[in-house]
């Protein structure tokens, strides 16, 4: 098992080292540098970012942006979640307008953030909350409505009373759902955190990237990229490692043998 | 008025705990009424253990669910303690086939969830946890969830979450279904010293012919589609019983053998002729 990882990592990086040598190669004699830049320039521009703290500067407003947005979002969707779970009627009168809310593109309602809250940080930290509270409160809402009604008769027969019942059935099986809800919504903070930034700012990831493809800067638009990137994966393993750590018996459950 | 300990049951009223009186119970599946059970007169006096034996879908858990109040029969009455079941029974303590642990608990805390409920915290709460793993044979599996442990373990979980929080009538179904013959053999000891020292009543449906025998004072026979009674054999065993030493008991075997005849009336006879030929 340990050894198969291994080969895949193997794989991975090959992968990585053949992709910068075709571009490598490609770049100057099959296209433009202009457009596609070339690999060693990228790297060079992303170490000068980190040198001159220009990339530490902007990441840290786009984390800001995205991390604040992600938490007021995830506890106002929870929140909201569990109680229209719980609520039926109010729940059924609201499905079609939030479904409505649901299906539109989220990037539509930027222009607006922008006219009621500037293009300062509440903006943008306002539109990412907005777009994870959508995606949590909808997966924790379903996970509400979802949770076993054989489970909540046996505790009712035990006795429990309804805040009982809340506790120790209805939050602990929800949780699986909203932490689906939570993985979803990391690249969607990202995108709201880095739209925001590239529409009004002059600060953040974002708009080091809009920055750097008006001034027809390739290499420094996929240092841009890079960083976001490298900035994706460290959210989502944040996100894997409480998960895991707020449902231990998930990982116990992928752990064991299969059962026929 | 007969003895306290008596053998044969005590059809009274209002010893009676729990009563079916003419009971209906028809599911509206796919468009048709399917008739789960119908013309069940049943009543299951204090301290008894009834078992209920009958072909899969003859609405034996039909009856057990009706009996913790889950619905009400289409037709006819269920009594517990000689007023109608209306809503959720929590009188009564149920095992139901599945299950249903909480897959966020582990073993312990499973078992600990009813006493948590009643209030019960800290050591007391422990210690009673001890004791009913220790009962089940459970020990070493305490933090284990329920997804890590076999289906048997999960069944013995269930049952010491059951007893945990010691409600005066048990409702089975099928608790022993998955176990080993030692394990089954020792809870099915455990269960009527239970049901003797604290007076509990038990409703429990099974498979195991030798099971529905041994452990009952009446064994109810159904028979399936639409689900019926089709017989009711008193077994007249002494109420103190030794299960091991039973199974040699003249009366057990003759009871056992009725059983299978009415059950499985073709292999029996089949049996028989065979017998004879030889």
């Amino acid at each position: 098992m340990k050894a198969q990882v291994e080969k895949v990592w193997y794989w991975r990086v090959a992968l990585i080292i053949g992709i910068a040598i075709v571009w490598h190669f490609s770049s100057g004699r099959l296209v433009n540098p202009l457009f596609i830049s070339a690999p060693l320039d990228v790297l060079s521009r992303l170490w000068g970012l980190v040198v001159n703290g220009k990339l530490a500067y902007h990441a840290s407003y786009t984390a800001f942006h995205a991390i604040a947005g992600f938490a007021l979002g995830a506890l106002a969707g929870t929140v909201v979640g569990i109680t229209l779970g719980r609520m039926q009627r109010l729940a059924l009168i609201l499905d079609p307008f939030l479904m409505g809310f649901y299906s539109l593109p989220k990037i539509a309602l930027a222009p607006l953030f922008i006219l009621w809250f500037g293009v300062g940080t509440e903006m943008k930290v306002l539109f990412v909350a907005m777009i994870v509270f959508l995606l949590v409160f909808l997966n924790t809402y379903t996970g509400v409505r979802q949770v076993s009604r054989e489970q909540i008769t046996i505790l009712r027969l035990m006795q429990a009373s309804e805040s009982q019942i809340l506790r120790k059935v209805v939050l602990p099986s929800a949780i699986t759902w909203m932490f689906a809800g939570l993985r979803l919504s990391v690249p969607y903070a990202l995108i709201g955190a880095i739209m925001g930034e590239m529409l009004a700012s002059n600060r953040g990831l974002g708009y080091l990237l809009s920055d750097a493809t008006a001034q027809f800067d390739t290499a420094g638009a996929f240092a841009g990229l890079m960083a976001i990137i490298i900035m994706a994966v460290i959210f989502n393993a944040l996100v894997r490692i409480s998960e895991r750590l707020a449902m231990p018996w998930k990982e116990m459950e992928s752990e064991r043998e299969l059962s026929f | 008025m007969a003895s306290d300990d008596n053998v044969t049951p005590l059809r009274s009223v209002q010893r009676a705990v729990v009563e079916f009186r003419g009971v209906e119970k028809r599911f509206h599946v796919n468009g048709t009424w399917n008739i789960a059970v119908e013309g069940i007169d049943l009543s299951v006096a204090q301290g008894q253990v009834v078992t209920l034996v009958g072909p899969s879908g003859c609405g034996k858990s039909t009856l057990l669910n009706m009996a913790a109040g889950m619905f009400p029969p289409s037709a006819g009455r269920v009594l517990y303690r000689g007023e109608d079941v209306v809503s959720l029974n929590t009188r009564v303590g149920y095992m139901t086939q599945q299950d249903h642990l909480l897959p966020w608990r582990t073993v312990f805390n499973n078992i600990a969830l009813p006493l948590e409920i009643k209030g019960l915290s800290g050591a007391a709460r422990d210690q009673r946890v001890r004791e009913l793993i220790h009962l089940v044979g459970l020990e070493g599996f305490e933090r284990y969830y329920p997804s890590q442990v076999s289906g048997g373990m999960k069944k013995r979980c269930a049952l010491a979450r059951l007893l945990a929080y010691d409600p005066e009538m048990l409702l089975m179904d099928e608790p022993f279904g998955a176990l080993d013959a030692q394990m089954r053999l020792s809870l099915q000891v455990e269960l009527l010293r239970i049901s003797r020292q604290l007076g509990k009543t038990v409703l429990f449906v099974t498979h195991d012919l030798d099971e529905a025998i041994a452990l009952a004072q009446r064994c109810v026979v159904f028979q399936g589609r639409p689900g019926r009674i089709a017989e009711v054999i008193e077994v007249d065993l002494p109420t103190e019983r030794d299960l091991v030493g039973i199974r040699f008991d003249a009366r057990y075997v003759q009871l056992t053998q009725q059983l299978w005849r009415l059950m499985a009336p073709e292999l029996t006879s089949m049996a028989a002729q065979r017998e004879k030929q030889s």
